[in-house]
């Protein structure tokens, strides 16, 4: 539990929030050539880090945009917030 | 070997003040290579490691744990034992496993405490109704024993339930397992270990693994804390952090770790004497032979290592806790804690080789993983020793992800993962 620092609403409480996953996962431009193997690292293969991750979050219960953030999941405490399209501010 | 437990070492060493117990497992420092090397001292490692020796002879082996044994989920989750999974794969595979819990104090010299005082799962809304009966349809099919019972059938068994059709989410009916139960928990781990230790199995606490050494496409041993152990054979049970290992050698596994939350109330007297478990509101309960309530909530919705989980969670928990049982609307919670649960996309388990030769993964249990104990290390043993899986988790490798073969047990299995 804690709280985000939303880019479009400020800071609220983490429950306001749902969990996106890995982020930069980038779909696939032609799906058609893809290959099982392929298809199966898009949908189902994730890196699952203990330490800072990069990670897509939507306000689900305010604003309901999406944005990324950079969060150390041993610790859950979050080193920073980007909006969508944007670099990681730190690897 | 290992003094046998019974009535009469009890009388002699009370003679001793039971001050001379044999000790239940050594505490050796790790030898410079093992046959097997199996990551991770819980009830899954532990039972892999006595099966490895046991059945297939492979008593030059080692478990190595980062912490102490059975210290990670096996002694955080909430003990409820069940096999009555919707589909034939998981049918066979947890009732495999049931089906060892139903000797394993005698087989292990080691009680247990396995508890077969029957699992009931309520229904909520119509659409519970029909998957559940569809469910025991399924499980019957399976020679897996399951009932539907009525509403008035609910409250005649727990007669605690409240089952006014004015609550928000009314009773509708349940279905009832009664070969299921609980078990203690932290006696699986320490059985277990016993009795690989016995047989002369290395199980190395405070030994944490850092890295793994591969040759080309084959594993040559571990990195620890402890220094570098070599080793032709690695089992990785190592739960949520599963992935931690598989990143240790580029592989990716189908798995997101978050935690899970469990809590206990102040011990009452007797006052529920079966687990009820209800998915559509998330709360589940049974009563420890101590006497506390054991109250398991639901995960975390994020990637998490941090074992703690989220006061909202418990907090959901508790108000359907007390919806669907007024009576405990004056107990107090003692104690509240996560386990880290590596959650597969299927909500089932990997039992698998790796296209890396002599590495293995047993994990993705998700929520539920206990219950599976037994079976999970008795399956698991069979693929380590004999490099192919065997029937009952054949449907368990890590290629479904590829194939499309998923075990979908996502709310089929009773419970949400």
């Amino acid at each position: 539990m804690f709280l985000i620092n939303c880019p479009y609403c400020g800071e609220r409480d983490q429950s306001e929030f749902s969990a996106g996953g890995e982020a930069h996962i980038v779909r696939p431009k032609q799906p058609t050539e893809l290959s099982d193997d392929q298809w199966a690292e898009f949908l189902f293969m994730r890196k699952n880090i203990k330490g800072v991750q990069l990670e897509r979050w939507n306000h689900a219960h305010g604003c309901r945009k999406w944005f990324n953030m950079v969060r150390n999941t041993s610790d859950d405490k979050i080193h920073a917030v980007y909006k969508m399209g944007e670099k990681p501010p730190i690897k | 070997m290992k003094n046998k437990y019974s009535i009469f070492s009890l009388i002699k060493n009370a003679f001793s003040h039971h001050e001379n117990w044999q000790r239940v497992w050594r505490d050796p420092e790790p030898k410079k290579e093992y046959d097997a090397i199996i990551i991770g001292g819980g009830g899954h490692g532990l039972a892999t490691a006595y099966y490895l020796a046991k059945k297939h002879n492979l008593t030059n082996i080692a478990v190595v744990e980062k912490g102490w044994i059975g210290g990670g989920n096996t002694g955080r989750n909430t003990t409820i034992i069940r096999s009555n999974y919707l589909w034939d794969a998981s049918a066979g595979l947890y009732d495999h496993a049931l089906k060892i819990w139903e000797g394993l104090s005698q087989e292990l010299n080691y009680n247990v405490m396995f508890s077969q005082r029957g699992v009931m799962n309520l229904a909520h809304n119509l659409q519970d109704v029909r998957d559940l009966k569809r469910r025991t349809h399924a499980n019957r099919l399976n020679n897996i024993d399951a009932v539907w019972l009525n509403t008035e059938e609910v409250k005649k068994f727990c007669p605690i339930i409240n089952t006014s059709p004015d609550i928000r989410y009314p009773v509708l009916g349940g279905t009832l397992q009664r070969r299921a139960g609980t078990a203690r928990h932290d006696a699986v781990a320490w059985g277990y270990a016993r009795g690989a230790d016995g047989m002369g199995v290395d199980i190395i606490q405070n030994c944490e693994v850092k890295g793994i050494k591969r040759n080309g496409d084959s594993v040559e041993g571990v990195e620890t804390t402890k220094g570098f152990i070599k080793t032709k054979k690695i089992g990785v049970v190592a739960a949520g952090h599963s992935s931690v290992i598989a990143n240790m050698v580029d592989i990716k596994l189908p798995l997101e770790s978050k935690p899970l939350q469990a809590l206990v109330s102040e011990p009452v007297k007797p006052i529920i004497d079966t687990v009820v478990m209800s998915n559509a509101v998330h709360a589940y309960v049974s009563q420890s032979d101590k006497g506390e309530l054991v109250i398991g909530a639901g995960t975390d919705a994020y990637v998490s290592y941090t074992q703690r989980g989220s006061h909202d969670v418990v907090e959901g928990t508790l108000k359907a806790i007390l919806e669907l049982y007024p009576i405990f609307s004056r107990m107090k919670m003692l104690r509240q804690w996560g386990g880290i649960v590596d959650i597969c996309p299927d909500a089932s388990p990997i039992i698998s080789k790796t296209h890396i030769k002599g590495l293995y993964f047993n994990c993705g249990w998700g929520t539920g993983g206990f219950k599976a104990t037994p079976g999970s290390g008795d399956l698991f043993a069979h693929t380590i020793a004999n490099d192919e899986p065997h029937k009952l988790n054949a449907d368990f490798n890590i290629n479904r992800f590829i194939s499309g073969d998923l075990v979908d047990e996502h709310g089929a299995a009773a419970v949400a993962h």
